[in-house]
């Protein structure tokens, strides 16, 4: 298979799939696309939302309200790009 | 040490430990020292079979629409991973359940929609499958039949794969499905020339980088169907290292608008609102209203809509001297009611406070939104209003609760909050607040409760209370609304009235009076040497004028005829005409009648000596005798006659039972009048009869299957099915029910035929859903029954019990337990049981909570000393405090009369994580317990000012308790155990032995391996199994020659441990956070080497991958799909076989029981298998792949999935038993023994 190929092949699936690596990816960016994924996963899953949330004592639509608002920025801000 | 090394299994080991404390401590059930089922095989491979008792009953959605296609609302509630279909009665105001269906995948959202013009809505379900399906409710076949499933994308709850949200245009003509990020899709809907409903391709309204919080469709009436959204966009903030984009990025309200002429999705428009808002609420539009969205925002909701001015409204908050005011206050769940011509909307905040909004408008312009207080309900995870005036609130924890409107809070005092007050320039932010005064419900009156054990924290299966059977104690419930129940193996059961009577009754019947009668006038009973009568109108009273014999005790009554009654006494039979006109028929000299068995045309006596006599009414009303009589070869102890279906005048079979134990079927039929047809052989002599017709368990046309149940004299229920044909008997299900004979009633239950069987306990054997049940009632023994309908109680009983006469009714059928309810003031975590004096050791905590004193205090601080304004907190929840505030407290209940007979709060910001039962080896004969607690804990980051250890001793009878010291330790201990007469305490990622101290516990050994934190500690001999919060269980091993713990086997894979239990010496069962319950084992001979290896040295060997030595092997993985949050290892049926049960947090319970032949393993497999092809779940998710959600599937079968073979269709049932050599029956039968087996 020829290399451009390959590329445009990994290209593709980076743009369908959010999150999906690449040669460059920084551990920024792999650090927040997990956080991401964990996120939306608590939020698939209702049981998990229900158990933090007699944890925190708060209701579950917060919990779900404040992991959403986390999905943001959940590793703080970018760090400076050195170029 | 002299402690039996190298035992090979448990067994018995337990015990001899703790015989030598001489007590049993934690442990609500001895071992078995018998043959042990979970560890028989010898292979060391362990095969389960999973059953739920009891399905989780939170409910996280909540949908409302005529899914039956009649005028009738209904409700479609989904609990996680099942569907279920309720029915609200309006008249009565009760709410039952109708459907309940496990689909085998996550239910993420439902919606709910209806093509113009029709009259039946259609469900849509979002799920965990990566497939949009759609259902429709089958009410003739009572089933979800799935039209359309379409599948987009990977399975899994994903970030990118729609499905968390679900939007549905309000005309019924397309559905927008979403994810959290970036992807969303249109999907048309139409009819096709059947009027079918059909389903569009996909159209994309992607947005990347783009978080989506929530989704609703706008009402625009016929135009283009418009989506909203409330999306924020992160690739600025993404790239930004400053912070300044973040803090610049805006949440948008985006309306998507489906052209319909084009096939295609647009932005149509986009506007920013406030960073903080959660929710959208559509505003009716077309005809109905002016159109556009309630952004529901922290404190305030505003309207919006393109092309109109923006409102806003405040959300009132409740006075309170308490309040944080920087705290914002949520909107979590909204419902829009339309009426005639106008309409309203609740909508409710965090705290569960119900506001009422309306919208003023002319046209499409909104001139003023109007808020006011309501009520306060549970926090609710969904709100159904019903056009008959009912409120549905499905709780987020704890019961959900149907509500009546009395009122519309339209001309009440409260005051009401207009948008006009607060006019606000664009952009800016509301900062005023406005406050209500709470109060008791005003507008809305209570009418019926769903039961929900959520949260489940903790749970024990004990008998306390020595019954039959153990029950389940657990912890439930949240906050104030917080209870541990007492579950019972049982029906509920509502009684209705008891009266006394003047003699002990041996016998009671009810009955009409015509054959069109619609209720019961008489209540017939009998004494030993009379009957009396009893009429029942607006009160029950004596009668004597009825034509029946009050001198005699009575052996039958039945309504005759068209108009007649007949009573059947020892002497003869008296058939009453409606003009009190008597014939009497009498038996030949010196032969009384024994036995007698009627239906409304047919009437069979038996004779002393065994002798069958056999009337039938004719033409003209009369009762004639048959010329034939037949002498049966032993005494008749039982007799049951065939029910009479409508518009027949005759029935084909009689059902005889001998004392030289048999059954006889006999034939009626006039040409072949009582010849014999089939026999069957039994046990014991049967002494009770009763033959009822239930609809074919195959839900198809009105075919019936009749059956015949016999009670025995030894206490066993048996049921056969009487072939229609053939009179042959075969299919013999077979059940112990009690010690005692066992008498059988036929009755109607659940709008089905049911029988009553009396034994020691009554039990009860219903059809429901496409399966039959035998459940015993949760009531006292009874010695006889008759069905009882009047106006008020449709499916009623009326029993004698003792001398007294017992009305009851069951009004929640289906339910396998039943509950008491203790209240609690927080959240229970954990309790212990002191054996001893048998009390619970309760640990409540609850967070962000002001404990009593601290409450006391700030008022008073604050200048409020008044507590007559206290509100109930269990309506209005307990006072808010900050984050890092605790409330919390230690309570003894006595379980036999619920009482709490101690109670101490914990003091200075002390919060309880873990309590033990313990008895000190130093102190022998003192039982005491130990409370690990914590000061000063912040959640996030986690952080402490100390943690300490209680040590309590019980005084008062075990009813008390007195503190004898306090240790100090460096982290939270969230767990404690009783290890050989010393304390094992997991604190933090330290385990350590303590021993009691004068002043304070003795550290006396420690081990630092655990690599996170301990969450649960099990023992048995020298063996500890730890388990870590992430990184699954460890196996130590205590060496007592050299005072150390080792570490010596760890799991190959990271879990995050909720629960755990030993199930024998080298085996743990264990539950984690993801919903997966897994069992490992430590292999036989490594178990062996350790034990014999004195030093330890073998067991530290060389840590290997950067963990223990050696690793166990894993036996058995299951994902249940909830949070386990308990597991032990017991026996639900006395004498029964030993099994693992399991709670989960959302409320559910459930088994795990070991298959016990290889046949029944390969059996279930291979059904199980066939279940996945041939009924695939209704969510579109693959069941093999949810049951391997994390980690593939072992070593169990789904019990749940393969008694859905009942609800197969007649072929597949046939196709599936061909395929494994069997009969369907045979396959029935076995699926319900097994579920037998366990309880």
């Amino acid at each position: 298979m020829d290399r451009s190929n390959l590329n445009s092949q990994l290209e593709h699936l980076q743009s369908k799939y959010v999150g999906t690596g690449h040669a460059d990816t920084s551990k920024f960016e792999w650090g927040v696309n997990q956080a991401r994924d964990t996120y939306a996963s608590y939020i698939g899953h209702y049981p998990m939302l229900a158990y933090f949330a007699v944890a925190e004592n708060e209701s579950i639509a917060r919990v779900k309200f404040n992991i959403t608002e986390k999905m943001l920025q959940p590793c703080g801000p970018p760090p400076e790009r050195r170029e | 040490m002299g402690y039996p090394r190298c035992r090979q299994e448990l067994s018995g080991l337990n015990q001899s430990n703790l015989a030598c404390l001489g007590l049993r401590i934690g442990l609500s059930t001895p071992l078995s020292s018998t043959a042990d089922h979970v560890t028989k095989t010898t292979t060391g491979a362990m095969f389960m079979y999973n059953l739920t008792l009891q399905a989780p009953n939170a409910i996280n959605q909540a949908i409302l629409g005529n899914f039956s296609g009649t005028r009738q609302q209904e409700l479609i509630v989904s609990h996680i991973s099942r569907i279920e279909l309720l029915r609200p009665d309006t008249t009565t105001g009760k709410v039952h359940s109708i459907l309940s269906h496990d689909v085998f995948g996550v239910i993420r959202s439902l919606a709910v929609f209806r093509l113009t013009g029709a009259s039946k809505d259609y469900i849509v379900v979002g799920s965990d499958s990566g497939r949009i399906v759609i259902l429709e409710y089958n009410p003739t076949k009572n089933v979800f039949e799935k039209v359309h499933q379409e599948t987009f994308g990977k399975s899994g709850c994903r970030r990118i794969v729609p499905g968390q949200y679900l939007a549905t245009d309000p005309k019924g003509r397309a559905v927008m499905i979403g994810s959290m990020e970036k992807q969303k899709l249109v999907y048309i809907l139409n009819r096709d020339i059947a009027a079918r409903l059909t389903i569009g391709s996909p159209l994309e309204a992607h947005k990347s980088h783009t978080i989506v919080h929530y989704c609703t469709g706008v009402d625009v009436g016929f135009e283009n169907p418009i989506f909203a959204c409330l999306e924020v966009d992160y690739s600025e903030a993404d790239q930004d290292p400053t912070g300044v984009a973040l803090r610049e990025t805006e949440k948008m309200l985006t309306y998507y608008e489906l052209d319909l002429g084009l096939n295609h999705v647009v932005r149509k428009w986009s506007e920013a609102v406030d960073r903080k808002s959660n929710m959208l609420v559509a505003v009716p539009g077309g005809t109905d209203g002016p159109s556009g969205v309630l952004v529901c925002s922290e404190d305030y909701i505003t309207y919006k809509h393109i092309g109109s001015a923006t409102l806003t409204v405040p959300i009132p908050r409740r006075e309170d001297p308490l309040e944080i005011k920087e705290r914002g206050l949520l909107i979590v769940s909204g419902v829009v009611h339309k009426m005639k011509n106008s309409f309203f909307l609740l909508l409710q905040s965090e705290e569960g406070d119900l506001y009422k909004v309306t919208i003023d408008y002319t046209g499409d312009t909104v001139n003023e939104i109007k808020i006011k207080y309501f009520d306060t309900v549970s926090v609710a995870s969904g709100l159904c209003i019903l056009k008959s005036g009912f409120l549905f609130v499905a709780s987020e924890f704890g019961n959900h609760s149907f509500y009546q409107f009395e009122k519309l809070g339209d001309d009440d005092d409260t005051p009401e909050f207009s948008s006009k007050d607060f006019m606000l320039m664009d952009g800016d932010h509301l900062d005023r607040k406005v406050y209500f005064k709470p109060r008791p419900l005003e507008n809305l009156l209570l009418v019926d409760e769903l039961t929900s054990m959520a949260p489940l924290t903790d749970a024990k299966v004990l008998n306390l209370t020595d019954e039959d059977t153990p029950q389940i104690y657990a912890l439930c419930g949240r906050g104030s609304r917080s209870t541990m129940r007492i579950l019972r193996h049982g029906l509920e059961v509502t009684e209705m009235a008891v009266s006394p009577l003047p003699a002990n009754p041996t016998a009671v019947w009810t009955t009409r009076l015509t054959a069109d009668d619609l209720y019961d006038q008489y209540i017939i009973v009998s004494f030993s040497n009379a009957t009396l009568i009893l009429s029942i109108g607006e009160t029950v009273e004596e009668v004597t004028d009825t034509g029946f014999l009050a001198t005699t005790p009575t052996i039958a009554v039945q309504q005759l005829g068209q108009d007649a009654l007949l009573q059947i006494y020892p002497q003869g039979i008296r058939h009453i005409r409606s003009n009190k006109q008597v014939t009497e028929w009498r038996a030949p000299g010196g032969r009384n009648i024994v036995r007698a068995a009627t239906n409304r045309q047919q009437v069979v006596i038996a004779l002393a000596g065994g002798e069958l006599v056999y009337f039938e009414v004719d033409e003209s009303g009369n009762l004639s005798e048959s010329n034939v009589r037949r002498e049966m070869p032993g005494n008749v102890t039982c007799l049951s006659i065939q029910p009479l279906p409508p518009n027949r005048r005759r029935v084909r079979y009689l059902a005889v039972g001998c004392d030289d134990n048999t059954v006889r079927i006999l034939s009626l039929d006039a040409s072949s009048c009582l010849e014999p047809l089939s026999l069957q052989a039994l046990s014991a002599v049967p002494e009770s009869l009763v033959m009822i017709d239930m609809p074919d368990q195959i839900s198809e046309g009105s075919l019936t299957t009749l059956y015949l149940n016999i009670g025995l004299q030894n206490g066993v229920l048996l049921r056969t099915v009487l072939d229609q044909t053939t009179g042959q008997l075969s299919d013999t299900r077979t059940r112990f029910l009690g010690a005692r004979a066992v008498k059988l009633f036929a009755l109607n239950m659940a709008g089905n035929p049911a029988v009553l069987a009396l034994s020691s306990r009554p039990w009860l054997s219903y059809q429901m859903q496409s399966r039959i049940h035998l459940n015993p009632l949760s009531y006292e023994a009874l010695e006889f029954a008759a069905s009882f309908t009047s106006e008020q109680c449709l499916e009623g009983v009326v029993a004698i019990a003792g001398n007294e006469l017992k009305i009851f009714t069951i009004e929640k059928f289906g339910q396998v337990f039943n509950e008491t309810a203790i209240p609690l003031t927080y959240t229970p975590r954990r309790f212990v049981v002191n054996p001893l004096h048998k009390s619970i050791a309760i640990i409540e905590t609850d967070h962000q909570t002001y404990s009593t004193l601290e409450k006391k205090k700030k008022l008073e601080q604050l200048g409020f000393t008044d507590e007559e304004n206290e509100l109930d907190p269990v309506i209005f929840g307990n006072s808010r405090s900050a984050p890092g505030k605790w409330a919390s407290l230690i309570r003894i209940l006595n379980p036999a009369n619920g009482e709490t007979t101690f109670k101490l709060e914990l003091q200075q910001n002390e919060a309880a994580f873990s309590l033990a039962l313990l008895n000190f080896a130093v102190e022998a004969g003192e039982l005491f317990l130990a409370v690990g607690t914590a000061a000063d804990v912040t959640l996030a980051p986690k952080s402490l000012s100390s943690g300490f250890i209680h040590i309590y001793k019980f005084v008062n009878d075990g009813m008390g308790l007195e503190l004898v010291h306090k240790t100090p330790v460096d982290e939270v201990p969230h767990a404690l155990l009783h290890f050989q007469g010393r304390l094992l305490a997991g604190i933090g990622k330290t385990l350590r032995i303590y021993d009691l101290g004068k002043r304070k516990l003795l550290r006396k050994c420690e081990n630092r391996t655990t690599p996170n934190c301990i969450v649960s500690l099990n023992n048995q001999g020298d063996r500890i199994i730890i388990g870590d919060i992430q990184e699954s269980v460890h196996y130590a091993s205590y060496i007592a020659s050299e005072n150390k713990i080792v570490v010596f086997a760890d799991d190959k894979a990271p879990r995050w441990i909720s629960c755990s239990t030993m199930i024998d010496y080298n085996t743990v069962a264990a539950g984690d956070k993801f919903g997966n319950f897994f069992v490992d084992r430590l292999p036989q001979k490594l178990s062996q080497e350790i034990d014999e290896d004195d030093a330890g040295s073998k067991s530290v060997g060389k840590g290997y991958l950067h963990g223990a030595a050696h690793k166990v092997d894993l036996v058995a993985h299951y994902h249940v799909g909830d949070v386990l949050t308990s597991l032990a290892k017991t026996s639900f049926v006395a004498g029964g076989r030993e099994m693992i049960l399991y709670t989960s947090f959302l409320g559910g319970i459930g088994i795990f029981i070991p298959f016990q032949t290889k046949e029944d393993i390969d059996f279930f497999q291979t059904l199980e298998m066939h279940m996945r092809n041939e009924m695939p779940p209704l969510a579109g998710r693959d069941h093999l792949s949810y049951r391997g959600y994390h980690v593939p599937v072992k070593g169990t079968v789904d019990g749940d999935i393969c008694e859905q073979y009942n609800q197969l269709s007649g072929d597949k049932k046939r196709l599936i038993a061909e395929e494994l050599d069997r009969t369907p029956a045979e396959i029935q039968k076995k699926i319900e023994d097994m579920r037998i087996r366990a309880i």
